[in-house]
């Protein structure tokens, strides 16, 4: 009968006394918030994973893809990301120190680390908006055949990519990117490429010394070169040319490429992006000295531990999109 | 909030005084980790890409396992997972391991199924 008595409730086992995981309520939560996000990342991740094995001799090889580090000219595979990497890893170890400091009461360093955590992921987004730009932008030019696969060009002297503008010819042809306030109702181009289909045409067989680079990945894992004689031969079947990338189009190779890169590490940026939003919120709150009020810094234990998951993430999404 | 931290990382092999220095002790390993993974990946030998295991050259084994040596250390050390209850950990880490795990078999299989289907059915798609 002791169930009608209240006095006490604290300490009894179903008065709520009890705390078998031994964790706070703001913080389990967030765990449940993190292994249901965990999972919904891992459905991205995985279906990237699908793709890739359902076009796994004609997948786009990264290194291929992210070659440009800013300010910088030339290949320089892996570096930039690798650099955005340890930036991320960087700010969790602030983040992780702003923590420590919080257990031991001390408010000036956890505003001190605070704010370099939100440095590091300021950069970090800043970074990958730049990742973005550089492959929206393109690098050499494509062209696209009849079945949506992609025809990079290759120049046979030097043995490196060969860019549109190397070889294609320009040609006294006018053309006028469809606008939507001409003709049919709502109907429009989305980008006009620098060459048209003929100019590079035109171009390639003046080019004696250009040949072409299909998707296929052949044995020593690099993609297939063309001879000559193969190369004008599938020149028949390109329709159109392409720059750059987006959800549609893709000249760096399977258009899911370009989807799942947008869609993951979009998906992820905009989680750096919320996370940089909720540590500024709680810098402000360390600042006005709410925790110290309170007694504890828990809050700062909380957004830590969704800061630190972002870093978790992205390990893997570095390790699936760029180095396998 | 006195908690208490295990100092301890690769199996009490490293021990470290303060927390502060585990911190700076895991960020070094979690660099010298990456930095191997990249370098790598730019460098490509050829003993790891020639070679299979399962079906998956060996490299790429090797990326995926030192990835989940990081999300480890992450998960233990920056979240403090270490110095939680051992069911707590557990709830946290099995369940989406276990989901994922099935996920990604349940997938990849079939994911290889399509592939033979372009491959060898009567289909044509590179055009």
């Amino acid at each position: 009968m002791d169930t009608t008595v209240t006095t006490g409730t604290e300490d009894s086992v179903w008065g709520g006394g009890n705390r078998p995981l031994g964790a706070s309520y703001g913080k389990l939560m967030m765990w449940f918030f993190i292994v249901s996000d965990a999972l919904t990342f891992s459905g991205f991740l995985v279906s990237y994973g699908f793709s890739r094995f359902k076009f796994i001799e004609t997948w786009p090889i990264a290194d291929e893809v992210f070659t440009h580090v800013p300010f910088f000219h030339g290949n320089y595979p892996m570096y930039y990301v690798a650099f955005m990497t340890f930036i991320l890893i960087m700010s969790s170890v602030t983040m992780v120190l702003a923590v420590d400091a919080g257990h031991r009461m001390m408010k000036n360093r956890v505003i001190l680390y605070m704010f370099l955590t939100i440095i590091g992921g300021a950069i970090f987004v800043g970074s990958q908006a730049w990742e973005w730009a550089t492959f929206i932008k393109g690098d050499y030019g494509a062209l696209e055949t009849k079945g949506g696969r992609i025809l990079q060009f290759v120049n046979a002297d030097t043995g490196k990519r060969a860019a549109l503008a190397d070889f294609a010819r320009t040609l006294p042809e006018e053309r006028v990117k469809h606008e939507k306030s001409e003709g049919i109702w709502y109907q429009e181009e989305g980008y006009k490429t620098s060459y048209s289909l003929n100019e590079v045409i035109q171009g390639f067989r003046a080019n004696p010394n250009i040949l072409i680079r299909t998707e296929t990945i052949n044995e020593e894992g690099e993609k297939t070169l063309l001879t000559r004689g193969e190369s004008l031969e599938k020149l028949n079947d390109a329709v159109m040319v392409v720059e750059g990338a987006n959800l549609i189009r893709n000249e760096y190779g399977s258009r899911l490429f370009a989807d799942f890169f947008f869609f993951i590490t979009g998906f992820h940026g905009f989680h750096v992006f919320s996370g940089v939003v909720i540590n500024v919120i709680i810098f402000f709150n360390i600042i006005l000295g709410t925790y110290e009020r309170r007694g504890h810094y828990e809050m700062v234990e909380k957004v830590g531990l969704y800061w630190h998951f972002v870093d978790l993430v992205w390990v893997f999404v570095f390790t699936f999109f760029y180095l396998v | 909030m006195a908690h208490e931290h295990k100092l301890e990382i690769f199996r009490g092999l490293l021990k470290f005084k303060s927390n502060t220095q585990k911190i700076w002790g895991v960020l070094i390993f979690l660099s010298i980790v990456t930095a191997i993974e990249v370098g790598l990946g730019i460098a490509k030998p050829e003993v790891l890409t020639k070679n299979y295991f399962l079906g998956m050259k060996l490299l790429n084994w090797i990326f995926i396992i030192l990835t989940l040596v990081k999300a480890y250390y992450i998960a233990w050390d920056f979240m403090h997972l270490r110095d939680e209850k051992s069911s707590l950990r557990r709830a946290i880490v099995w369940t989406p391991i276990f989901l994922v795990a099935y996920l990604i078999f349940i997938l990849l299989f079939e994911a290889d199924y399509i592939y033979n289907v372009f491959k060898d059915g009567f289909l044509s798609w590179d055009f």
